[in-house]
């Protein structure tokens, strides 16, 4: 958490109190959250164009005025990478966004990114004073933080945090997704030189292979990873760390730190019959043909299929994504099949509207159990078995419970099995010293992420074992934080 | 980007390239494998290592047109650049003295066994190489493979060269004429099937090294997944190589014909 005393004296700037007073809180109370525009779903369902146009400036400056710059900003503490939330909303509400945009990368290092993608409603949003005491709309936090990343990027006056003097100390970060670039971020400001490796031709990590354009513009992650190239980080791709380049090689090149954020790649499949015929794939593979290799693209040599009865099994963000992105590259039918019910789904709120908006079938309470094909071996047809929710189950959300006997079987031309990932075995196969749970995952101090090498760090995914962008963003701020005391105390 | 310093055809349909790419040349071993990707608009494709010179820091890989991707890396000359190349892959082949070692490669498939062979000679194996192509002009990679070989059976389709007959002939002659420990096969799907048939009736433990579709080449796809034993493995990460008498080839076959 930022200090107490630093929020206190950023909030008694003159300009903040005389802001407040303004306009009285219970007239701010009484404004109604702003919508978020978007294109319409007949068109965008048919397009890579992102759904959300992002606010106006009048829009964003009558939402800005909703938040009443509290006392206690409950909201700070919802946020994994602790964003000075009322500093930034009132900059916007003074009209300074230049001045909100340099708020959001004191400790945000990918904004634009963050205002797309993350959970706001679980996080930042969840702990505004309208939700916990108002029981109203909490302030739009996540719409303003595009608003103010997304004007700095158009205005074309980007501002590059200020960099600590060089230390002359090489730090080494293995993968570009978001742990490893929000690591970067931080260790850069505080002088350090940082070299960050990626396995893949294209930086970005998840935010490049996984996330599609029509949530989060390719562009956006470039201009977020220029910064960081503007505040000296170097980028390395095509090298894959214990592969191309071992620990031992790291090592003897000088680097004192190692910060692992090689992410969770390797995708679940459930071990049905008929689960390897062809049509049937990894969310993973799908994704990465289409927002990667830009399959879709005529002219790239990648080819993906392009199904008319799509069936995406799973109900998270990802599963989300990839059958909106297979309603866009022309089906007819595109469907999410889900075990439990909608209430337990783990997709956002806002992306299972969209979905819904979209024309997606939602066939919840099901699992498939079979898939057939034809004589070729494409998938033509699967096997559903109906559910039940019973009793809540160590997660805490109702567990499904096969129906005996209720199947039906569906047509279908392609599947998308989105069932989630598994750590990436690369790192734990490669690297020595660190101690690697059963399930592949990366061990580390929950408060420092330090791993059992004192020299290594990790986060996000390597770790969490499938979680979101901005909780390995935090992963990766918090792990900066404790490297740099640890190498400070040298 | 890594410069192509030299470009020999062997023959109309199979080239082999020595390319700058000192940090794959110092960590690769037998059997690993590298993703390629030509120009911006290109697809990864993954080629198995057939040589490497750590010291002058060059990679040598040996490929055939088949298709589009690899038609575009065969009509890169040397001075070229490869867009991306990144490596090495997969899990590298397991040496130790078995005794006997039978090496069966058929076609470009050759390529890719060469380090195989040589890493078995150097851990003191009996070597002996069956080659296999469709004709003379197809067969490859000869003077190299006697190099390290205790003997070389050639087998071309046509009877070209060597004796005519199919590789599993070669292989055959071999088992029924002395005791051999591990055979290790690599070329086309269809032909390691056939060879893993043979040698399984034989009861001769056998190693195949698979040539799947990948996107990614790190495991984060599976689009290489083959059934092995009866439990899905990804090629990328779990092999290439893998015990060929567990391997289902029929559906290796059926997924390699996804996108034709």
């Amino acid at each position: 958490m930022p200090t107490q005393e630093y929020l206190q004296a950023e909030r008694a700037q003159l300009w903040r109190e005389e802001l407040r007073k303004t306009i009285k809180n219970k007239e701010r109370t009484d404004l109604i959250r702003v919508k978020m525009p978007e294109v319409d779903a007949k068109i965008r369902s048919r397009t890579y164009d992102e759904v959300n146009l992002g606010l106006t400036m009048e829009q964003a400056q009558a939402e800005a005025q909703r938040c009443l710059d509290c006392v206690n900003p409950t909201c700070i503490t919802g946020c994994p990478v602790e964003i000075n939330i009322p500093k930034f909303i009132k900059n916007i509400e003074r009209g300074e966004i230049l001045e909100a945009a340099k708020a959001l990368k004191e400790t945000s290092a990918l904004p634009a990114v963050c205002g797309r993608v993350c959970p706001q409603e679980r996080q930042c949003e969840s702990q505004c004073f309208y939700t916990l005491k108002l029981k109203k709309e909490p302030v739009a936090i996540g719409h303003l933080e595009r608003f103010a990343a997304d004007f700095e990027r158009e205005s074309g006056n980007i501002s590059i945090p200020e960099i600590a003097s060089a230390n002359g100390m090489k730090i080494a970060v293995v993968g570009s997704g978001p742990a490893g670039l929000a690591f970067a971020g931080d260790m850069i400001k505080l002088g350090y030189d940082v070299t960050v490796y990626e396995a893949l031709h294209e930086l970005g990590g998840v935010l490049r292979y996984g996330i599609p354009e029509f949530r989060l513009p390719n562009d956006i992650v470039d201009v977020e990873i220029d910064v960081l190239k503007q505040m000296g980080v170097k980028f390395i791709t095509n090298c894959i760390i214990g592969k191309t380049i071992s620990q031992e090689d790291l090592k003897a090149e000088g680097y004192q730190g190692i910060f692992i954020g090689s992410g969770a790649g390797l995708p679940n499949f459930m071990n049905i019959p008929g689960e390897n015929l062809i049509g049937v794939m990894s969310c993973n593979e799908y994704l990465t043909r289409v927002n990667l290799m830009q399959a879709a693209d005529p002219e790239s040599d990648t080819p993906v299929q392009m199904g008319k009865r799509v069936a995406v099994i799973g109900g998270g963000n990802t599963a989300m994504d990839a059958v909106r992105t297979a309603r866009r590259l022309g089906a007819e039918k595109a469907m999410i099949v889900y075990r439990r019910s909608e209430e337990e789904m783990p997709a956002r709120v806002e992306e299972v509207k969209h979905a819904k908006e979209e024309g997606i079938d939602f066939l919840t309470l099901h699992n498939p159990i079979r898939y057939e094909g034809d004589e070729r071996g494409r998938v033509q047809r699967m096997l559903l078995q109906r559910m039940k929710l019973g009793e809540p189950d160590s997660s805490g959300r109702r567990k499904p419970v096969v129906i005996e006997g209720d199947t039906v079987w569906i047509d279908v031309d392609e599947v998308i099995v989105s069932v989630g990932v598994s750590p990436n075995p690369l790192i734990p196969s490669t690297f020595t010293g660190l101690e690697i749970t059963s399930w592949g995952t990366v061990v580390v101090n929950a408060d420092t992420m330090q791993t059992a090498d004192e020299t290594i760090f990790a986060g996000g995914d390597i770790v969490r074992g499938g979680a979101t962008v901005i909780l390995a963003m935090g992963d990766g701020r918090k792990a900066a934080k404790a490297m740099h005391e640890s190498m400070k105390g040298e | 980007m890594n410069r192509i310093i030299s470009k020999e055809n062997f023959s109309d349909r199979v080239v082999k390239f020595e390319i700058e790419a000192p940090l794959i040349a110092k960590s690769r071993r037998a059997g690993h494998f590298v993703m390629v990707r030509v120009g911006k608009k290109g697809e990864r494709v993954p080629y198995t290592i057939a040589s490497s010179d750590p010291v002058k820091g060059t990679i040598t890989l040996v490929i055939q047109r088949v298709g589009k991707s690899s038609e575009k890396v065969c009509q890169l000359e040397a001075g070229d650049y490869i867009t991306d190349l990144v490596g090495p892959l997969g899990k590298a082949t397991h040496i130790e003295n078995f005794g006997t070692v039978l090496c069966a490669g058929g076609g470009v498939g050759v390529a890719p066994m060469l380090p195989i062979i040589e890493a078995m000679k150097n851990a003191g194996n009996k070597v002996i190489t069956v080659l296999a192509a469709r004709s003379k002009d197809l067969v490859i990679l000869e003077d190299e493979v006697s190099k390290f070989s205790d003997e070389v059976i050639i087998m071309t389709d046509d009877g070209s060269y060597g004796q005519k007959g199919l590789i599993t002939a070669g292989v055959e002659q071999v088992i029924q004429r002395e005791q051999v420990d591990l055979c290790v096969t690599i070329g086309p799907a269809i032909m390691m099937k056939f060879v893993s048939e043979l040698t399984k009736k034989y009861n001769v433990p056998t190693v195949a090294s698979l040539n799947t579709i990948m996107v990614d080449g790190t495991g984060m796809c599976g689009a290489c997944r083959v059934t092995v034993g009866g439990q899905t493995r990804f090629v990328c990460v779990d092999g290439p190589e893998f015990d060929a008498h567990q391997v289902d080839f029929d559906e290796m076959l059926m997924r390699l014909r996804a996108y034709n």
